[in-house]
């Protein structure tokens, strides 16, 4: 990994209409004329894309960005949507509180679990992660008479005024961008750049003062909160929940996204959820056997492109230009 | 609640964490001393359970079945395993450990499928040979013959594994290569073999755990999610690479799982995730040492 994001930032005005800001901005308009004239299976299609993205870019905040090796970053996700179930369903309290109370829940699971974890590195993280992770997942599935078990909770009522699927559809689409220029940020502010010197030096990051449990912490807090804010457009979306939301493969799945994307990329995670969104809905339809294309495409993956394919891009385009590092992460 | 009840419970229990140890032990071997966190392990002792219904019910009718497949179903597996690093985890040695992750990952999904293609879907099942079915009773209550052989075959595995590991040259690599990779390359060893034996070891260890596992539980798809995380537990628990920790970690979950199914029998799958949260909490670096 280079020094990500630490390069001087180029004057104001080249920045602003850098290529890939008047790509994702082309397709932001795109994304808002669009729904007239698509059918519901296409829109769904991109309401899923969209929750899903915002899952695989709030992982990247701690695991492309913060380094750490959070393996189980779906309890999170599925801690959110689960709070949003529970409390439309058992309870009577307004809709709103749901979708305020979700992301809170998540985060302070995350300060929960973060806490034990942030003690630990690297591969010791990463385990910890898991084991508390699937203690989750196990209390959820075992838990039936408030989660309702392996059957999950269905027909979660949300209101009329979100019932169509193109209310779905923008609302998804408004949270995604927002939720994204939050993290973008994040991730350029001066706590973004002292997260990624703890990822590149820690020692160094250590002795100039840099407190790096706790901006690991407090990264790891962050990405449990947007992942809640995934698992509320999940609600939207689906209407229901599952314990499956919180197993240990729902994760392995969001680290593939941002594998496939690229890391290193600020808009990487989202691109692989895309494509591996698109290609489990095509692909899933057509023949049985998914996995196994899913598992040989991760393979070819590792092997041969693990900047993932915006990385590899960008690689090419801006790469022998600028030299070194480039402007790796401009393509925000 | 009398105590011939909790007796059998607690051998059932250490039966059952003998079985754990044999898949993590494979598990924590390859960890240690190739240093990658290996996802396809569950795979591997997957297919040693489908390979041991395969040769138990095509290669010999009767008694013979079941001792031949567990001969033949870890050699395969061991074999594949070898084909495995020799074909594609050598050349991401020098990656970060979520690449080599991530790779070990990609084989789950293969395997998972590839297993459907060639059994099906459906739960297959293997039956005991005649001298280890049934159960003779102690204290009132009866405990199957099986379990008592699993409480043989794990100490003897664990033999074995020290056996091979202090007392013979490639063992001694092994633990060098563990503890200390680059003094072993200044010093000239070909690690290279070391590596692919260590890891066909541990595939052997994997399908050994499946072929023991396969005449008691219902051999299926999904059993590979199960064990690994399960496994992953277990050696992280006993200290990263350290078997004699991952021995320890497994009869720690065995038991606790079998007791949790007497006194809570809701909460059992819960009970191995909260020892291991509340053990790693109390010593995040495992019970015994870590290697590296």
């Amino acid at each position: 990994m280079s020094t990500l994001g630490l390069q001087k930032s180029k004057p104001g005005a080249e920045r602003m209409f850098s290529a890939s800001r008047v790509i994702l901005l082309v397709l932001l308009i795109i994304a808002i004329v669009l729904p007239p004239f698509l059918s519901p299976y296409y829109l769904y299609l991109l309401t899923t894309i969209m929750m899903t993205a915002l899952l695989a870019a709030s992982l990247n905040f701690v695991l492309g960005y913060g380094g750490l090796l959070q393996l189980h970053h779906a309890v999170f996700f599925g801690v959110g949507a689960y709070t949003v179930a529970l409390v439309l369903t058992k309870t009577s309290w307004p809709f709103w509180t749901a979708v305020i109370a979700a992301p809170i829940v998540a985060g302070f699971f995350a300060l929960l679990i973060g806490w034990f974890c942030v003690r630990l590195r690297g591969l010791y993280f990463g385990m910890l992660t898991l084991a508390l992770g699937q203690l989750v997942w196990a209390v959820v599935y075992k838990w039936r008479s408030l989660t309702g078990g392996d059957d999950g909770i269905h027909a979660i009522p949300v209101p009329d005024y979100l019932a169509s699927p193109t209310s779905v559809y923008y609302v998804n689409l408004a949270v995604l961008v927002i939720s994204l220029i939050i993290l973008y940020v994040i991730v350029k502010s001066p706590f973004g750049l002292t997260l990624v010197a703890t990822r590149d030096n820690p020692v160094r990051s250590q002795s100039v003062g840099v407190n790096i449990r706790r901006h690991q912490l407090a990264a790891f807090v962050l990405a449990g909160f947007f992942a809640g804010v995934s698992g509320v457009l999940f609600v939207l979306i689906e209407q229901s929940v599952s314990p499956s939301l919180l197993y240990w493969s729902k994760s392995a799945e969001i680290l593939i996204m941002c594998l496939l994307g690229g890391m290193a990329v600020f808009m990487g995670p989202t691109l692989g959820a895309a494509v591996l969104v698109i290609l489990s809905m095509v692909v899933g339809t057509y023949i049985d056997y998914w996995l196994l294309v899913l598992g040989l495409v991760l393979l070819l993956l590792v092997l041969f492109l693990p900047q993932g394919v915006l990385g590899f891009l960008q690689e090419k385009l801006s790469g022998r230009k600028t030299g070194e590092g480039g402007e790796r992460d401009a393509a925000s | 609640m009398n105590s011939a009840a909790l007796a059998s419970q607690l051998l059932i229990g250490l039966s059952r964490g003998m079985l754990y140890f044999v898949v993590a032990a494979g598990l924590t071997l390859v960890f240690g001393v190739l240093r990658v966190i290996n996802f396809a392990h569950g795979s591997l002792y997957m297919l040693g359970a489908f390979f041991s219904f395969t040769f138990a019910t095509v290669l010999a009718q009767g008694q013979a079945g079941f001792w031949l497949a567990l001969l033949l179903a870890p050699l395969a597996v061991a074999l594949i395993s070898l084909l495995i690093e020799r074909g594609l985890l050598r050349f991401i040695y020098q990656r970060e450990h979520l690449m080599q992750m991530l790779l070990t990952y990609s084989l789950v999904l293969i395997f998972g499928d590839l297993v459907k293609l060639i059994w099906g879907s459906q739960y297959q099942s293997l039956s005991l040979p005649g001298i280890l079915s049934g159960s003779f009773t102690l204290g009132g209550v009866a405990i199957p013959w099986y379990n008592l052989f699993l409480l043989v075959m794990g100490p003897l595995v664990a033999l074995g594994l020290w056996l091979f590991l202090d007392r013979t040259r490639l063992g001694k690599i092994c633990r060098a290569t563990a503890t200390d990779r680059e003094m072993v390359d200044i010093l000239g060893v070909n690690s290279t073999w070391v590596f692919a034996a260590v890891f066909a070891l541990g595939g052997w260890l994997a399908g050994l755990g499946g072929a023991l596992m396969a005449p008691v539980v219902n051999i299926s798809l999904g059993m590979d999610a199960n064990i690994i995380i399960y496994a992953f537990l277990i050696v992280v628990v006993g200290g990263l690479g350290n078997i004699w920790g991952a021995l320890i970690s497994s009869l720690i979950i065995g038991v606790g799982e079998a007791m949790g199914a007497l006194f809570m029998p809701d909460w059992a799958i819960v009970l191995p995730y909260v020892i291991t949260g509340i053990l790693l909490i109390l010593r995040p670096s495992g019970l015994l040492k870590s290697v590296w």
